[in-house]
């Protein structure tokens, strides 16, 4: 009576189960409930040119793998265009094409994207650090400010900060000072952030990135640093010297580049604009692993056909019911007629709903004992008999759905989504038991089917359970591994301790 | 409910699910089963073995067979039909008379040919047998009460259950058939269950639907302390069961003709747990002791020795 075998056995199931479940959890970020909704961005870039009749080449810088987000979805449109989408090192750009175009041309881009926290953008490491000489004095004065900034920082992030804070310094000192004499802005100063830093040696580049809003128009874009501290990229504000990049803020392109590049063409204008979209976090967890291309979803049940997907989330419910089925016979010790019968009953009650399942299941069940019964004087054989008692079962759910639609009852109705040949079984077992052991136990074991199909209809009805069996059919390892171990269990059923508990006082 | 599961422990109550994961799969090899299972089977191996059975009259396996059953039983006035598959006594017919062209059940009802031929044709059919598989029908010798049981039986014979692990009966009891149960000897179906000592194959008090009773039910007769006639006898036949059929938990059914004595009327693979209550007993202590012997010795008179020694009914300090 070894157990080991049995709990390895068990144990191993589960671990794979809830391991597989735990990946898709993780790694594609399938939501565990339902109702979990994530949100989901479009970024949408609109720009225009004008042009003369002549070849045209429009270069627009794109998001290429952005730290703290997956792009679900990209579209490209234009008129006629031809379109090649060039990655580099550290960019990727759209580059539409034309031999001749006349008027006004559009092109759109546009992104959908979700924030994922785990990605962290596949970076390349820096290839080396060139510096690019300014012409004096202004040479001169980054050497000082980058001496004076390296002697007040003790690593690369302290060295960035520290630069980040001369430059932005309200009163700079007059290195500084000469330094931001061609202009402040924002972007002039990540720039000259740059410039410094990698004159300290350090790998240093702008970033341009957009603050997610709903319903904004013309966004503008935000102008960050990304440094290499020797291990990865890190993500520096020039504004504020905050060490990091922000969930909301979105990385759209990198590398000095302008935004968009027009050859051919005059008078572009962009507009930026972003939206949020609310759709279901399963949807977004699918096209997600699809982007990565998992073996994963290959296999999933979410590939199959929509019907086909249909009629599992009902077959993978049944795995449930049985579950239950052997927890109340062998733990419990309910009584049933036929042993997996409650849960195809507890299925057809899916569609009629508890009450109504009840009520009718028990008045078609009534109907066809009393009618076997009747014809048990005709002395027929038992095929035959079984066969007229399936005629009656189908006449009568015939019978009820018509009375109930004549009294406008839609749930009379549903009754024909009973399984006939399961009510058929109900009743010769039924009519059995009633006959050889009496009315007690006849009805006993009805009540105990009943009880047993209300339970599990109402277990296997959660939303929950519905959905978490159909995203994770994995999940099932474990149900099976329980049933494993409710097969070796050897202590009292539940209605024994009753049936017994006269028993087992004084005698040893 | 853990105080209660706390005392059965304690008092060594078989539970079902304990039953059939440590007995009934550990020893009984499932090829066995269709020993015990079909009771034709059952009937030949008893009587090669050279032990008493009711004798069979017939066998009728086919539906037209069943026009041979007049035949069969023409000189008969009693006699009882059974499905070779039924189980827990479910489609058992008793005949106890006639009268022209029809049959007494022994309820006192009525029966004519046609639907005896009918209740016949439905056991072929598999309406008794387990996964409603065709079935035989056995035709056989009616048991006539021992006066001595009569007293405390309702229109039916009583039959007497011993468990029987490894060839050593480890406990009985006494199904004493009453009104409510029509005349059969089941005890779900309102039988009185006696428990009977071991040693000395005397009645104790009875259970009827887990309730104890002292009297029978029907004739008032008290039930403890008749002594059971042959009992050495329904031993030595009970642990040669086990010899037989090779079933090493195994539910022995015997009963007793006025005549005849003590007859082998079915085993049983999977001997229900009531044994139990009708004794105030648990069965585990005693199929532990069992256990504890090793290998059986092949010598029934051996192991009956052993069971007398240790298997005496204790009184119920409570």
């Amino acid at each position: 009576m070894k157990k080991a075998p049995l709990w390895i056995t068990a144990g191993l199931l589960t671990a794979t189960g809830l391991g597989l479940a735990l990946y898709k959890v993780v790694a594609f970020g399938f939501p565990l409930k339902p109702t979990e909704e994530s949100q989901v961005w479009t970024v949408q870039a609109r720009f225009t040119i004008d042009s003369y009749t002549r070849p045209v080449k429009a270069v627009l810088q794109i998001p290429s793998d952005p730290p703290g987000f997956a792009i679900l979805d990209e579209n490209f449109v234009s008129r006629g265009f031809g379109l090649t989408i060039v990655e580099g090192d550290e960019s990727r750009e759209a580059q539409w094409a034309i031999r001749q175009a006349a008027g006004r041309q559009t092109f759109y881009y546009r992104a959908v994207v979700t924030a994922d926290e785990h990605r962290s953008g596949s970076l390349q490491p820096p290839r080396g650090v060139e510096v690019a000489s300014l012409g004096e004095p202004f040479d001169t004065a980054r050497d000082t400010v980058v001496a004076e900034a390296e002697a007040q920082s003790a690593d690369v992030p302290s060295l960035t900060s520290e630069i980040i804070r001369r430059l932005n310094d309200s009163n700079p000192d007059e290195n500084t000072a000469l330094l931001l004499a061609e202009g402040r802005s924002l972007g002039r100063r990540a720039e000259l952030a740059v410039s410094l830093l990698t004159s300290a040696g350090v790998p240093a580049r702008v970033v341009y990135a957009l603050a997610l809003e709903d319903g904004e128009r013309f966004a503008l874009f935000v102008p960050y640093l990304e440094v290499w501290d020797g291990a990865a990229w890190r993500w520096f504000s020039p504004a504020s010297g905050e060490r990091r990049l922000p969930a909301s803020l979105f990385l759209w392109w990198r590398g000095g580049k302008a935004l968009i590049d027009v050859i051919g063409g005059f008078n572009p204008e962009v507009e930026i604009s972003t939206w949020r979209n609310v759709i279901a976090g399963l949807e977004i967890a699918e096209q997600r692993a699809d982007l990565e291309r998992s073996r994963i979803m290959d296999y999933s049940l979410l590939r199959l056909p929509i019907q086909t997907q249909s009629v599992y989330r009902v077959l993978l419910l049944i795995p449930i019911g049985a579950f239950i089925m052997v927890l109340l016979r062998n733990v419990i010790g309910v009584k049933t007629i036929g042993t997996f019968m409650p849960v195809l009953v507890a299925l057809a009650f899916r569609e009629t709903r508890l009450l109504a399942g009840l009520v009718l299941f028990l008045l078609v069940v009534a109907v066809g004992v009393g009618l076997r019964f009747i014809m048990d004087r005709l002395l027929l054989l038992m095929v035959p008999r079984l066969a007229a008692v399936l005629v009656i079962v189908v006449l009568c759910l015939l019978a009820v759905s018509i009375l109930s639609h004549r009294l406008g009852l839609e749930v009379g109705l549903s009754v024909a989504l009973f399984p006939i040949v399961i009510l058929t079984i109900a009743i010769e077992r039924f009519s059995i038991v009633l006959e050889e052991v009496g009315a007690r136990e006849a009805v006993h074991q009805g009540l105990g089917t009943l009880a047993v199909a209300a339970l599990a209809y109402l277990v296997m009805g959660l939303d929950t359970v519905e959905y978490l069996v159909f995203v994770f059919p994995e999940l099932l390892l474990v149900v099976l591994a329980g049933i494993l171990i409710v097969g070796r269990y050897t202590g009292y059923r539940l209605f024994e301790l009753l049936r017994f508990r006269e028993l087992g006082i004084g005698n040893a | 409910m853990l105080e209660i599961r706390r005392r059965l422990r304690q008092g060594g109550v078989l539970g079902i699910n304990q039953r059939n994961a440590e007995f009934i799969r550990r020893l009984n090899p499932r090829r066995l089963y269709p020993l015990v299972d079909d009771k034709l089977r059952t009937k030949e191996l008893a009587v090669a073995a050279g032990m008493p059975v009711p004798e069979l009259f017939g066998v009728i396996s086919t539906q037209h067979g069943i026009r041979t059953l007049p035949e069969l039983v023409a000189e008969r006035d009693q006699f009882v039909v059974k499905p070779a598959h039924g189980s827990g006594g479910n489609g058992v017919l008793v005949i106890t008379g006639r009268r022209g062209s029809l049959f007494y059940k022994s309820s006192g009802a009525l029966l004519d040919e046609r639907e005896l031929g009918h209740h016949i044709s439905n056991m072929l059919s598999g309406l008794y047998s387990l996964g409603g598989q065709r079935d035989r029908v056995l035709v056989e010798y009616y048991v006539r009460c021992d006066p001595i049981l009569e007293e405390v039986s309702y229109r039916g014979v009583p039959d007497i259950r011993l468990v029987v692990l490894n060839g050593y009966p480890v406990m009985a009891m006494i199904r004493l058939p009453t009104r409510l149960s029509d005349g059969r000897a089941n005890l779900h179906q309102g039988a009185v269950g006696v428990g009977i000592d071991l040693v000395e194959g005397r009645t104790l008090d009875g259970v009827l639907d887990n309730q104890v009773v002292t009297e029978h039910p029907d004739t008032g007769h008290r039930l403890a302390g008749l002594r059971v006639p042959a009992w050495e006898r329904i031993l030595k036949m009970a642990a040669l069961c086990h010899d037989m059929t090779g079933l090493g938990y195994l539910g022995v059914d015997i009963v007793i003709d006025r005549d005849l004595g003590p007859l082998i009327l079915e085993l049983n693979a999977r001997p229900g747990l009531n044994i139990q209550i009708a004794n105030c007993a648990g069965l585990i202590h005693r199929l532990r002791l069992v256990e504890e012997q090793g290998a059986a010795t092949p010598f029934a008179d051996d192991r009956l020795e052993f069971c007398r020694r240790y298997f005496r009914h204790q009184p119920v300090a409570s």
